[in-house]
């Protein structure tokens, strides 16, 4: 059985509990795709025009650093969201994302997505109040990376 | 109780007995483990002893070996000051000062009938390495085990080999991250308390053992409470500056509590409320 892209974007974690009119809005901006391991769903410097809510497999999120190549700072796995730059103008990537194993996602075309939440703000709440967590959880993380807390502080 | 009997009865624990380094590995970069024998060593999980290097000094390290095992005594150390430094750098064959073992362990018992959640941040995972002996010698004894481990990096990883052996076992479950790493590394990264949010197991009848960091902790600790784990089942151990190891020098004073004598390892349900404050 085919499941819709409906069902699926219903049954997303990220969009739990989702009135039922927002998910069929959501989901006429979304479509099915598949990357093979070590294939890019994004690069650093690209128009951010999707947003990835993961159903398989893992994501690598990586910095690249002349002197040490690509740095991993996060790993996404299933159930995961992936890509947060389409919120923010001017909608541009600020990293890379690499699928480390074969990755099932749904993507959600951002421009259309931006498109519907101007025409409806109540659909443009609704999306704030769920990519806020994930960006606020993002935030605290990347400060508790930044004070080494493993390191050795004599 | 006179002052004689009051003095011998804090002169005995203070008197260091010695004994020798049998094994030394090194096991990440700044990080030693040192096999110790010279007589019978009986401890709990989470309690630690004073090892001395002689000439040097006196430092409080957990004991990172396995509780059923009395004849040798392990420890694991990390060099970051001069007596840990001098520490790691013993030799096999040389002796080493020893008094112990001292303070209040992980609460196994409490743990029986129940998820049991531990999560170990960097050096952590070595004071925690003997309750997770004791929980896989008598795994029956408990729910879901779940072991997860956050470092800095996959060059930092700690036991690495013993890590991986205990990923491969059908009844725990074990998850490790790391702060950041190369392409090269197909694990999990990102912080610990990433690994909590996907991890199963029952809130209600979970009891966890958290060490590491103590930043980690209070994140991981606060994770739990949202999960629905009673914050009295929620066990930190947490590190100060022993001295004296009985409760006498006030060195390791927090709050009202010694972490020498009445820890390490404490409720978060003790602790809750001191370990925010910044003036402790």
């Amino acid at each position: 059985m085919i499941e819709s892209i409906e069902h699926i974007v219903k049954e997303h974690r990220f969009f739990a509990g989702m009135d039922a009119g927002f998910v069929a809005l959501v989901s006429g901006c979304a479509k099915n795709m598949r990357f093979d391991p070590g294939q890019y769903l994004f690069h650093e410097g690209d128009s951010a025009d999707w947003f990835f809510l993961l159903r398989n497999g893992s994501v690598a999120i990586e910095l690249r650093d002349p002197a040490r190549g690509a740095v991993t700072v996060q790993t996404l796995h299933e159930g995961d969201l992936c890509g947060l730059s389409w919120l923010v103008p001017p909608y541009r990537w600020t990293y890379d994302a690499r699928a480390i194993d074969l990755v099932r996602a749904i993507a959600v075309d951002a421009a259309c997505l931006r498109r519907k939440s101007e025409a409806d703000p109540r659909l443009g709440y609704e999306m704030m109040k769920r990519f806020m967590p994930p960006l606020v959880e993002r935030l605290q993380a990347a400060r508790m990376q930044m004070i080494d807390i493993y390191g050795a502080h004599d | 109780m006179t002052d004689a009997f009051s003095a011998a009865s804090i002169a005995a624990p203070m008197i260091p007995r010695v004994a020798r380094v049998v094994k030394r590995k090194r096991e990440i970069e700044d990080v030693v483990t040192l096999e110790i024998e010279g007589g019978a060593f009986d401890f709990a999980p989470g309690q630690f002893n004073m090892l001395t290097a002689f000439g040097v000094g006196e430092a409080a390290i957990s004991v990172s070996g396995d509780p059923a095992d009395s004849a040798r005594l392990i420890h694991t150390i990390r060099a970051v000051g001069a007596v840990s430094r001098a520490l790691t750098e013993l030799h096999v064959g040389e002796p080493i000062g020893l008094r112990g073992p001292f303070g209040r362990g992980w609460p196994m018992a409490e743990a029986e009938g129940r998820d049991v959640i531990v999560v170990a941040g960097g050096l952590g995972l070595a004071p925690l390495r003997p309750a997770l002996y004791r929980l896989f010698a008598e795994r029956e004894k408990y729910g879901r085990i779940l072991l997860l481990f956050g470092a800095r990096s996959p060059a930092d990883i700690l036991f690495r080999d013993e890590l991986e052996a205990w990923r491969g076992r059908l009844d725990i479950e074990v998850e490790a991250t790391v702060d950041h790493a190369r392409g090269d590394w197909r694990g999990n990264v990102g912080v610990v308390t990433t690994l909590l949010s996907r991890a199963q197991f029952d809130a209600a009848n979970a009891l966890a053992m958290l060490c590491g960091p103590e930043i980690m902790m209070r994140f991981v600790a606060n994770a739990l409470l949202e999960r629905g784990v009673a914050q009295e089942r929620v066990y930190l151990s947490m590190e100060r500056n022993m001295k004296c190891a009985i409760g006498f020098c006030g060195h390791c004073q927090f709050g009202p509590v010694f972490i020498c004598r009445d820890g390490p390892v404490f409720p978060y349900s003790q602790l809750r409320g001191l370990i925010a404050k910044k003036e402790i």
